[in-house]
C-alpha cells in the first residue's frame, strides 16, 4: 500500500511528488509513461520558463531537469515507461510496462497529473481533401526537437497559440518558410511576448478573423485557403487567400486528458474538461487530487508547479491525518458575467487555513476592469485589473475571514471600468 | 519615441521608449523592461536555442541555448554554426556544444543531461 | 499462370479471393495502392444491412439477406470486430408511413428476419435518445455493425494464408485475350490468367474497358461523415436510418465496433475518387442528423471523412456478369450500399458464374479459415498480466487514447500482409484511431515502422504512396 501514488511524471506530478515527499510522506510511487521524466517539457526547448517560481529563465528542459534532480534526493519510488490502465474508485491503480510487467498498486492518495493533448483537425472539423501534412504544432514539435527531423518546408500555421507561435519561429531557424499564422479570433491566444519574438521578428504575418476553410492536396498538403470570418467566426466569401505550402500545423487549443478520471466516475466539469475540485485541489473522489494541465490548462508552467505543489501537500496532509471525517459546508464556486470557468469550483472554508487561491478564465478583451467577488446579493471581494484576456489565467486570492462571509456559493464576475 | 511589447517576461508590457531622452523607458513593469526597451533600440539581442545532433543518447538531438544573447543580426550564422557539430552520449547538463558563438564571447551550451 | 486473377483488394476482391482461396486453385490478387481496403471499403458507414432497401427479386436484394448471413459466422471466425445491435429506420410523419411500411414489405419479400413495425413508444424503450417527432419505426433486429476494412484485411489475409498471391501496388495498365485466357499487363510486368475478375471499385469502368467494350459507367458519389468521441459512443444503441422520402435517403446515426458514434452520409455526385468534406455538407449532415437524435454533441468530433460509392450509371442493382465480348472476364461493378454487407454473397456467387464458365472447383483440404490477434485493452487483467510477462512488448502502450501496444504493432508487421504505413498500422490495430488523432503516438509509430521496416523516417508514409510525413533531418543529417 502506497501512501500516494502520482499519476504522470510531467511538471506537475514532479512538483506533486516532491511536496508530498517533503510534507512527509514516505512511501510515494510516480508512475510515467515515457521513458524518462519531465513530460513535455522535454521537447519545449525555447526558453521563457520559470521565471515566477526559478527567478531566471530556463529553457524546458532545464525547468525540468531541475524537478527531475529534486525528486531524485528524494527516495520517490519512479516507474518509467509504465502506463496507468485504470484508477478504481478503491485507490486501485493498474499499470502496465515493458520491463515493469503489470501490477496493480493500492495507494491512501492519488495525484491525477496526466497533463493534455492537443485538439485536432477533426475537432474543429477542418473542410478539405485529407492529405499527409496536417499534424499539430506539438507534434511537429517532437519532430524537429526530439527526432531531428522537418514534418515540411513551407507551412502555414492555424491558431495563434503560443505552441504555434514557438514552433513559427524554430521551424524558421530550420530553414522552413512559414508562410502565415491565421487565428479565427480577433485577438491571439498567445502571449504577446511571443507574437513579437516568434512572429514579428521573423516577418512572419499574423492573420487574426481569419480562419483556414479548405485543404487541397492528393498525396501531401498542396495549398491552403484562409478566409476572413465574420463577427460571428463564419467564412466571408470573397475574402479567401491561397497559400501554396505543404504543411498546415494545428495550434488550436488543448485539452485535459481525463480519461482515467472519467473511468474511475469522478465528477467532471465541462468548462475545464478537468474534473470539479475543492480548495485544496481534491476530486469528488476522497483521497484523489488533480493538478496542473489536467485540472484545467494552464498557460504558465510556473503556475502548474504552484498548484502542483498545492496538491502534493493537501495529499500529504489528507494522509497524515488518517483521511478525513465528516463533511464540511461548502461554497459552490459560480461563474459570473464574463467568467468562464473557475478553479476551484468548490471551497470548503473550513478546510482553508489562511486563504484561497482562485484561478479563472475570462471571454473578452477587456481594459480597466473589476473583478468581483459576490455571495447572494453581498459582495466579498473586489479586484483591479488594467488587462483582461481570454488568453490570459487570471488568479485572485481570498482570505479565509471573507469565505466565512459567504454562504452557499460565490460567484466570480468582471466588469470593465468606464474610463472617466 | 517607440512603442515596443516587452519581450522579458510573459506579462508582455507596453514600453514607450524616448530616443530623445536617452531611451528613457515608460510603461515597464519592472528594471528588466527598462534595460530591455533600451537595448531593443539600440542594439537588440536574443538568446538562441535550437538542438545539435547527438548519438548515443535516448534522442537524435540534444538541445542547446546560447549562454548569453548575443545580437539579433548573428542569429542565422550561429544557427549554422551548430549544423557541424555532433555530440557523443554521456552528454552533461551546460557542456559546451559551440564555444565563442560568431566571436561573441558567448558560448551555445546544452540544456539537459544525456 | 494464375487461374484466376483479382484486380482489387477492396472488401469484394478480398471476398473473392476468400471464396476462391477454399479450391485447389492458384490465385492472384493484383491491387495498384500499397495496402488493402484503401479506397470506398476504408470510408464508408460500417454497417451490415438487414436487407429490406433493395427491390425484391434483384441481385442486390439477394446477396444482401445472404451476405447478412455469411457476416454473422465469418466475422466472429476471422476476428472481426462485429455487433448484432439492430437497425432502425424512423418516420417523423404520418405522411411517412406508407414509406416506412413498404420498406417492411420489401423486407418480409426479401426474407429479412424479425421485421417489426414499432410505435414511436418502443420506439424510444430501444433507443431512449431518439427525438420526440418520431412517430413509427421499423426495426431490424439483423442488422449490423463491423469494422469494415479489418473484415477486408481479415478475408484478404486468410486468402494469403491459404496460398493465394496478393501484389501490392500493381496497376493494371492492360488486358489482352489470349487464346487459354488473359494478359494482364500491369506497372509491375505481366501476368497471366485463366480468368479476369475485375472487382476495382470506382474505377471498374476503365478497367472493364481494357478488356471489352464499353458496357456500363460508374458514378461516383460522396458521402461526408462525422465520427465523434467514444463519449459519445452510447448516444443510440441501434444503427439509425431515416425514412427516405423525397429530399433523399436521410443520414444514419450509429455505434461503431470501437466504441464511437458515426454520423452521415450525405450524397453528392464527384469525380473520380474525391474524398474531400466540404463545411456545406458537414452543416448538412449535423443538422439532418440532429432530426433523429437531437442531443449529439458534435463538439466530440474526432474526425471528418468523406468516402465515394461507386453506382452504376441507370441501373439500382450490382453488375455482377461475365462481360460481353470478353469470355473469362468477370464484372464486379457498381458495388454500392449494401456491397460490404453482400461481399461475401457476391463472391460466392462470383464463384458459381466461373464454375458455369469452367472453372473447376476442388475443395482443400487443409483450408484454414480461423483467425487471432491480440486485442491488448479487451483482454481481462489477469490475462493482461500473464501476457505481458511473457512477451514484454505488450507492456509498452504506444497510442495511449485506444490503448494499442508496442506488441501488436509487431504482431501487425509479421502478419501475412504486413503495413508499409502509419494507416496501414492504423486499419490493423487502431493506433491513432482515438481522439487524438495520432497527435501522440504519431512520431512513436514512425519510430516503430522505421525501425522494423529497416527505412529512414523520411521513407515513412502517411497512406498511399506520395503521403510523405517528413521532408528532411535537420542539422544537415546524417
Amino acid at each position: 500500500m502506497y501512501d500516494l501514488i502520482v499519476v504522470g511524471g510531467g511538471p506537475a506530478g514532479l512538483a506533486a511528488a516532491c511536496a508530498a515527499w517533503e510534507k512527509g510522506l514516505r512511501k510515494i510511487l510516480l508512475v510515467e509513461r515515457d521513458k524518462e521524466l519531465g513530460g513535455i517539457l522535454n521537447q519545449c526547448i525555447h526558453n521563457g520558463f520559470g521565471l515566477h517560481h526559478f527567478k531566471e529563465e530556463l529553457t524546458g528542459p532545464e525547468y525540468a531537469g531541475r524537478f527531475v534532480r529534486m525528486l531524485q534526493d528524494t527516495e520517490v519510488e519512479v516507474r518509467l515507461d509504465t502506463m496507468v490502465l485504470e484508477i478504481t474508485p478503491a485507490r486501485q491503480v493498474h499499470m502496465v510496462g515493458k520491463t515493469t510487467g503489470y501490477r496493480v498498486e493500492e495507494a491512501k492518495s492519488i495525484i491525477l497529473a496526466m497533463g493534455c493533448r492537443e485538439r485536432t483537425r477533426g475537432a474543429i472539423a477542418i473542410p478539405g481533401a485529407r492529405p499527409a501534412g496536417v499534424f499539430t504544432a506539438g507534434a511537429a514539435q517532437r519532430y524537429v526537437n526530439m527526432e531531428g527531423w522537418m514534418p515540411g518546408e513551407r507551412v502555414v500555421i492555424l491558431g495563434s497559440g503560443d505552441i504555434g507561435l514557438i514552433m513559427a519561429r524554430r521551424m524558421t531557424l530550420e530553414g522552413a518558410k512559414v508562410l502565415a499564422c491565421v487565428e479565427v479570433m480577433p485577438y491571439s491566444g498567445g502571449l504577446n511576448r511571443n507574437i513579437v519574438q516568434c512572429l514579428q521578428n521573423y516577418g512572419i504575418p499574423l492573420y487574426l478573423s481569419h480562419t483556414v476553410t479548405d485543404i487541397r492536396g492528393k498525396d501531401r498538403v498542396e495549398q491552403v485557403v484562409v478566409s476572413q470570418v465574420d463577427a460571428q467566426r463564419s467564412p466571408i466569401p470573397g475574402t479567401e487567400m491561397v497559400f501554396d505550402c505543404d504543411t498546415l500545423l494545428l495550434s488550436v487549443g488543448l485539452i485535459p486528458e481525463n480519461e482515467l478520471t472519467r473511468q474511475a466516475g469522478i465528477e467532471m466539469d465541462r468548462r475545464t474538461n478537468g474534473a470539479v475540485v475543492y480548495e485544496n485541489m481534491e476530486t469528488s473522489l476522497p483521497g484523489v487530487f488533480a493538478c496542473g494541465n489536467v485540472a484545467h490548462v494552464h498557460d504558465l508552467v510556473d503556475f502548474v508547479t504552484a498548484e502542483s505543489q498545492r496538491s502534493g501537500a493537501a495529499a500529504a496532509d489528507y494522509v497524515l491525518a488518517g483521511g478525513r471525517e465528516g463533511s464540511a459546508a461548502v461554497l459552490e464556486v459560480k461563474n459570473g458575467d464574463g467568467v468562464t470557468y473557475t478553479v476551484p469550483q468548490r471551497i470548503r472554508p473550513g478546510l482553508v487555513e489562511k486563504s484561497c487561491g482562485l484561478f479563472f478564465r475570462v471571454n473578452r478583451v477587456c481594459g480597466d476592469s473589476e473583478i468581483l467577488v459576490t455571495s447572494g446579493e453581498a459582495p466579498i471581494a473586489r479586484f483591479s485589473r488594467e488587462h483582461l484576456a481570454p488568453g490570459e489565467m487570471e488568479h485572485i486570492v481570498l482570505p479565509r475571514v471573507l469565505l466565512d462571509r459567504a454562504a452557499g456559493e460565490l460567484t466570480v464576475s468582471i466588469r470593465e471600468v468606464e474610463k472617466a | 519615441m517607440k512603442e515596443l511589447i516587452c519581450i522579458v517576461c510573459p506579462k508582455g508590457c507596453h514600453l514607450k521608449v524616448d530616443e530623445e531622452k536617452g531611451y528613457a523607458v515608460t510603461g515597464n513593469g519592472c528594471p528588466r523592461g527598462a534595460e530591455y526597451g533600451k537595448i531593443e533600440l539600440t542594439h537588440p539581442t536574443r538568446v538562441v536555442t535550437s538542438t545539435v545532433r547527438c548519438v548515443g543518447g535516448a534522442h537524435p538531438r540534444c538541445p542547446v541555448k546560447t549562454d548569453g544573447a548575443i545580437p539579433k543580426g548573428l542569429i542565422r550564422e550561429a544557427m549554422g554554426l551548430l549544423e557541424a557539430v555532433t555530440l557523443t552520449a554521456p552528454v552533461a547538463l551546460g557542456q559546451v556544444a559551440v564555444a565563442n558563438v560568431c566571436g561573441t564571447g558567448v558560448n551555445f551550451v546544452t540544456t539537459r543531461a544525456m | 499462370m494464375y487461374d484466376v486473377l483479382i484486380i482489387g483488394c477492396g472488401i469484394t476482391g478480398a471476398a473473392t479471393a476468400f471464396e476462391l482461396s477454399k479450391y485447389q486453385l492458384r490465385v492472384g490478387i493484383l491491387e495498384k495502392e500499397n495496402d488493402v481496403a484503401d479506397g470506398t471499403t476504408k470510408a464508408n458507414s460500417a454497417i451490415l444491412h438487414a436487407g429490406y432497401d433493395p427491390s425484391p427479386g434483384s441481385l442486390m436484394a439477394r446477396l444482401n439477406v445472404r451476405g447478412s448471413e455469411l457476416a454473422r459466422q465469418l466475422c466472429p471466425a476471422l476476428d472481426v470486430p462485429y455487433v448484432p445491435c439492430g437497425s432502425l429506420v424512423l418516420a417523423f410523419s404520418d405522411a411517412e408511413r406508407p414509406a416506412l411500411e413498404e420498406l417492411y414489405r420489401r423486407g418480409q419479400a426479401n426474407g429479412v428476419p424479425g421485421l417489426e413495425l414499432l410505435t414511436a413508444a418502443q420506439a424510444r424503450a430501444m433507443d431512449h435518445n431518439l427525438s420526440g417527432d418520431v412517430v413509427s419505426a421499423l426495426h431490424a433486429p439483423s442488422a449490423a455493425i463491423c469494422s469494415p476494412w479489418e473484415y477486408c484485411l481479415a478475408l484478404a489475409e486468410t486468402a494469403v494464408r491459404n496460398g493465394a498471391d496478393l501484389h501490392l501496388e500493381t496497376a493494371v495498365t492492360g488486358l489482352e485475350r489470349r487464346e487459354d485466357g488473359w494478359l494482364v499487363r500491369t506497372n509491375r510486368g505481366d501476368f497471366t490468367a485463366r480468368f479476369v475478375v475485375n472487382a476495382a471499385g470506382v474505377s471498374a469502368a476503365q478497367v472493364h474497358d481494357l478488356a471489352a467494350p464499353h458496357a456500363f459507367d460508374i458514378r461516383p458519389s460522396r458521402g461526408q461523415y462525422y465520427l465523434l468521441d467514444k463519449s459519445e459512443g452510447d448516444r443510440v444503441s441501434h444503427v439509425i436510418f431515416q425514412c427516405p422520402n423525397k429530399d433523399g435517403k436521410g443520414v444514419l446515426v450509429a455505434p461503431t465496433v470501437h466504441g464511437n458514434l458515426i454520423v452521415g452520409p450525405n450524397a453528392e455526385d464527384v469525380a473520380g475518387d474525391d474524398t474531400a468534406t466540404t463545411s456545406a455538407a458537414l452543416r448538412f449532415v449535423r443538422e439532418t442528423a440532429q432530426k433523429s437524435v437531437p442531443s449529439i454533441q458534435f463538439r466530440e468530433s474526432i474526425r471528418n471523412f468523406a468516402g465515394v460509392r461507386a453506382h452504376a450509371v441507370g441501373l439500382d442493382d450490382f453488375i455482377l456478369r461475365e462481360a460481353d465480348g470478353a469470355p473469362g472476364f468477370f464484372d464486379l461493378a457498381g458495388i454500392c450500399s449494401p456491397g460490404l454487407t453482400a461481399a461475401p454473397a457476391i463472391a460466392e456467387y462470383a464463384v458459381e458464374l466461373m464454375a458455369a464458365a469452367g472453372l473447376s472447383l476442388t475443395k482443400k483440404e487443409d483450408f484454414l479459415c480461423t483467425r487471432r490477434r491480440v486485442r491488448f485493452h479487451d483482454l481481462p487483467p489477469e490475462e493482461k498480466a500473464r501476457l505481458v510477462s511473457e512477451h514484454p512488448a505488450y507492456g509498452r502502450v504506444i497510442c495511449r487514447c485506444e490503448t494499442v501496444t508496442e506488441g501488436e504493432i509487431l504482431d501487425a508487421l509479421q502478419s501475412p500482409i504486413p503495413p508499409r504505413s502509419v494507416d496501414g498500422i492504423k486499419r490493423r490495430v487502431g493506433a491513432s484511431m482515438g481522439r487524438c488523432q495520432g497527435g501522440f503516438c504519431g512520431p512513436r509509430v514512425v519510430e516503430i515502422l522505421s525501425r522494423e521496416l529497416g527505412l529512414s523516417p523520411g521513407q515513412i508514409v502517411q497512406d498511399k504512396a506520395g503521403t510523405w510525413l517528413l521532408s528532411r533531418e535537420t542539422k544537415g543529417g546524417e
